[in-house]
């Protein structure tokens, strides 16, 4: 049963980066393509978390910690550059 | 079997709120409306897969992971930073001094303000 969840969750999550990636490519403005770029990585997150289950290992968590992280970093860093024009001051 | 229904129920919803806010992202009218759906339902998504993934360890695998409540720990607290900052984008694009509602104080919004307006108003730089 915990398969079929997982496979459905997988699925869910893949299909989403891949709305996200049409988003990337058809947004309208600068600030769309940001939030499309911040939703992949949190999904990309996600995905590793499921595959870490599908394969029962925890290695993959340093992956997705790292994912977090520089996700977190370039979707400010790029808002920064937008809001000021340069990153750190 | 019930820690197996209860994994596969979280897995489940986290598949449903991931998928449904990057769905939001596309269906929604306004810039600011579609900040929405990724910032509260993408964070619950990845949030039940996380609390899924933290009970098939401990329960299925054996061994408890700390390393889930780190990594939730992380996306719920940089989640409305990030938010914010988005926001702040949209502001500063899309609207004007104009369209904007009134502060209430004598300073205007912080987007739109010079740095030569800032200094005079809080008496030092930076």
């Amino acid at each position: 049963m915990i398969q079929i969840a997982l496979l459905f969750a997988l699925g869910c999550f893949g299909l989403a980066i891949l709305i996200n990636l049409y988003k990337i490519i058809t947004a309208s403005g600068i600030g769309d393509r940001i939030l499309a770029l911040d939703t992949l990585a949190i999904n990309a997150i996600a995905l590793i978390t499921l595959y870490g289950i599908w394969m029962e290992t925890t290695i993959y968590f340093e992956a997705s910690m790292i994912f977090a992280m520089t996700g977190f970093i370039s979707t400010v860093s790029y808002t920064r550059f937008i809001l000021r024009g340069d990153i750190i001051e | 079997m019930i820690v197996e229904i209860l994994i596969s129920v979280f897995l489940v919803i986290s598949g449903i709120f991931g998928l449904v806010g990057s769905v939001g992202l596309v269906k929604l009218p306004d810039p600011m409306m579609r900040l929405h759906a990724p910032t509260k339902a993408t964070t619950l998504g990845v949030g039940g897969a996380l609390i899924g993934s933290l009970l098939f360890f401990y329960f299925v695998v054996g061994r408890f992971s700390y390393h889930e409540l780190m990594i939730t720990l992380f996306l719920f607290l940089t989640a409305p930073i990030t938010g914010h900052f988005i926001a702040k984008v949209h502001i500063h694009r899309h609207e004007t001094r104009d369209s904007l509602p009134d502060t209430g104080s004598d300073r205007t919004w912080a987007t739109f303000e010079s740095d030569a307006e800032r200094i005079r108003a809080e008496g030092h730089e930076l």
